[in-house]
């Protein structure tokens, strides 16, 4: 075989192989989601959104308690986590900028915007929970918080950076102090994208698990109180799944279809939301 | 949208000078945000100090031993953390021998082989699968993953790779489907989309100029990549790869399900049943007795803090390093 057979057919062969991986992370996806669809369409039910979990053995039963505990979980921690986000990524991008103090501050935020989240769930129980003695669905929000700060710290910082500069002097010479620039001009020009930084937030952390579990824990009955453990979604399909009940099974398998669907869903709301904002 | 605001801005009144109010304002707002990254900063340094403080009874008790000591006894409470970590760091390892090749692929047909209309959804379609929450890949893994690879995929390597010298002992052993073999795998789907996005970003700011001059003396696709681009981003695919294995490291739902959480090794085989640090963590964590047992699993959790800060920091260096090379230029 002389040279130049050998170096078309070493591409050619490569080349199939990078068809090969593309099919092949594709196909991981379709079989997830296959599966999900699958098996979560059939736990589904109007019961599934009208009554609590059920105790072990029990028939029927639905996810109440825990959906309702997840949306009060993921509410708060985005209540508590997106403002302190976005006063945090508007002083990197327009105060920040060049400063060391800065860099540093967006060099330790890209560490803890991969850090795992168990660790979180950790620091929390370490701070909160071992102080007052009992897991509560305060802390769990809190440490859903802490995991939606980076993310919304990061976002906001790069859409600011790309409001241009002119918009700001112009803002500027007209008289306006900083805080009036910021807020009224360079924000609200960036306002989309910081929008679906938070949006990203709250997808991540709606799935999250391991940082609940040694936090708000988990509940069987109905509670809505900030100071008592709380169910939730994740944590109620850990537990459900690792059971050898059909019944419990069957109601994880709707949970992981509803939690997929609502995260997939706000991924794709979101990068369309940015996507329309950059053609514009 | 952006100049509606500045012209509705445009129409109010402004005060040639600022009126004192106005200068408070400002303070105030500048030091709310300041005072806000300052937290998040604080939030890194919090995180090690509380875990710290956390795990030193059982730093004081076992020292170093903790790390070298393959002994997890609760009732004992004797805590040696050699078995997690093992765990972590095989798992993790097979998770970067399967994922790194599949990224580099993929990220070569995103940015060359693909028909321009293709490349959007199918970017879009790999970053959706680091979107599925581990959970539900964790409950994949177990129900549905597991029995097909213990059916199929174990038995096939058991009698291919498990014959070879060496390396055969890794591959032998009864087909659960579940253990380190499976966790590492599972792992490797979930870090693809991470590695393959800093991939796809790093080649694409290959200079054009730099890739056809390569063309123009008749090199072939796959030597442009391997032979110019690859050279020219190492710096970035490194990175990449470091931030997949800093992923890997800390997940924790995944690993859970299908590792087996077994505290006990008794062979070097990867089919066999272990535990990482994240699943002893998620197993254990919130049943165990004051004292000792959390302070060990406290301390557990900051050697992973520390270890994928570590990780981390080199990526993100790594990554930097690229970026103001391409600046400098």
């Amino acid at each position: 075989m002389d040279l130049k057979t050998r170096r078309k057919l070493t591409n050619k062969i490569a080349l199939t192989l990078s068809i090969g991986t593309m099919a092949f992370g594709l196909f991981w996806l379709a079989w997830i989601l296959w599966t999900v669809l699958e098996l979560g369409i059939g736990g589904l039910s109007l019961s599934l959104f009208t009554e609590m979990t059920p105790p072990p053995g029990a028939e029927n039963g639905g996810l109440l308690n825990a959906i309702v505990g997840s949306l009060i979980l993921v509410g708060t921690g985005t209540a508590i986590g997106a403002p302190i986000g976005i006063l945090a990524g508007v002083y990197l991008a327009e105060y920040g900028r060049t400063t060391i103090f800065g860099k540093v501050t967006r060099f330790v935020n890209d560490l803890l915007l991969s850090a795992p989240s168990i660790v979180i769930g950790l620091f929390v129980y370490a701070l909160i929970v071992a102080n007052t003695g009992k897991f509560s669905a305060f802390s769990g929000a809190l440490a859903l918080a802490l995991l939606v700060i980076p993310i919304v710290i990061r976002t906001t910082e790069n859409m600011l950076m790309l409001v241009p500069g002119t918009l700001r002097e112009a803002a500027f010479a007209l008289g306006a102090p900083k805080h009036v620039v910021i807020t009224r001009v360079t924000l609200r020009a960036a306002r989309s994208g910081v929008v679906t930084g938070v949006l990203l937030a709250v997808a991540r952390i709606a799935g999250e698990t391991a940082p609940l579990l040694f936090t708000s824990l988990s509940n069987q009955f109905w509670s809505v109180s900030m100071s008592e453990p709380i169910a939730s979604l994740p944590v109620t399909i850990f537990q459900f799944a690792m059971s050898p009940f059909e019944d419990w099974q069957r109601l994880a398998w709707a949970g992981v279809l509803l939690i997929t669907l609502g995260v997939l869903g706000l991924n794709i709301i979101a990068r369309v939301a940015l996507r329309s904002e950059k053609l514009s | 949208m952006t100049v509606e605001a500045t012209a509705a801005h445009a129409r109010e009144p402004m005060p040639a000078k600022p009126k004192p109010s106005r200068m408070l304002a400002s303070l105030m707002f500048e030091g709310m945000s300041t005072g806000f990254a300052i937290l998040a900063l604080l939030l890194l340094a919090g995180i090690i100090v509380a875990l710290t403080i956390a795990s030193w009874p059982s730093i004081r008790a076992f020292g170093l031993d903790f790390l070298t000591s393959s002994e997890w006894n609760p009732p004992a409470e004797r805590f040696g953390a050699l078995i997690p970590i093992y765990g972590t760091v095989v798992s993790s390892l097979i998770a970067l021998i399967i994922a790194v090749p599949v990224s580099f692929g993929i990220a070569l047909f995103l940015t060359e082989l693909s028909p321009t209309w293709l490349r959007r959804p199918l970017g879009t379609a790999i970053e959706l699968l680091a979107a599925v929450p581990s959970i539900v890949f964790g409950m994949w893994g177990l129900l549905v993953f597991a029995p097909i690879f213990a059916k199929y995929v174990q038995p096939a390597l058991a009698a291919t790779l498990g014959k070879l010298p060496l390396i055969g002992a890794l591959f032998n052993g009864p087909p659960l489907g579940i253990g380190l073999l499976s966790a590492g795998f599972i792992l490797a789907i979930m870090i693809i989309p991470y590695i393959a996005s800093v991939m796809r970003d790093v080649f694409e700011v290959t200079p054009v100029m730099l890739k056809e001059s390569a063309y123009g003396l008749g090199c072939t696709t796959w030597e442009v990549m391997y032979r110019v681009v690859l050279p020219y981003t190492k710096t970035g695919v490194v990175g990449g790869v470091m931030l997949g294995l800093g992923r890997a490291l800390g997940e924790t739902m995944a690993v859970t399900f299908v590792i087996g959480n077994s505290n006990f090794l008794s062979s070097a085989s990867l089919f066999m049943p272990g535990n990482s640090i994240t699943s002893a963590l998620a197993n254990e964590f919130a049943e165990a007795g004051p004292g000792l047992h959390t302070s060990a699993l406290m301390e557990l959790g900051l050697v992973l803090f520390v270890i994928t800060l570590i990780v981390l920091a080199c990526s993100k260096l790594l990554l930097a390093r690229l970026s103001s090379h391409e600046g400098g230029r």
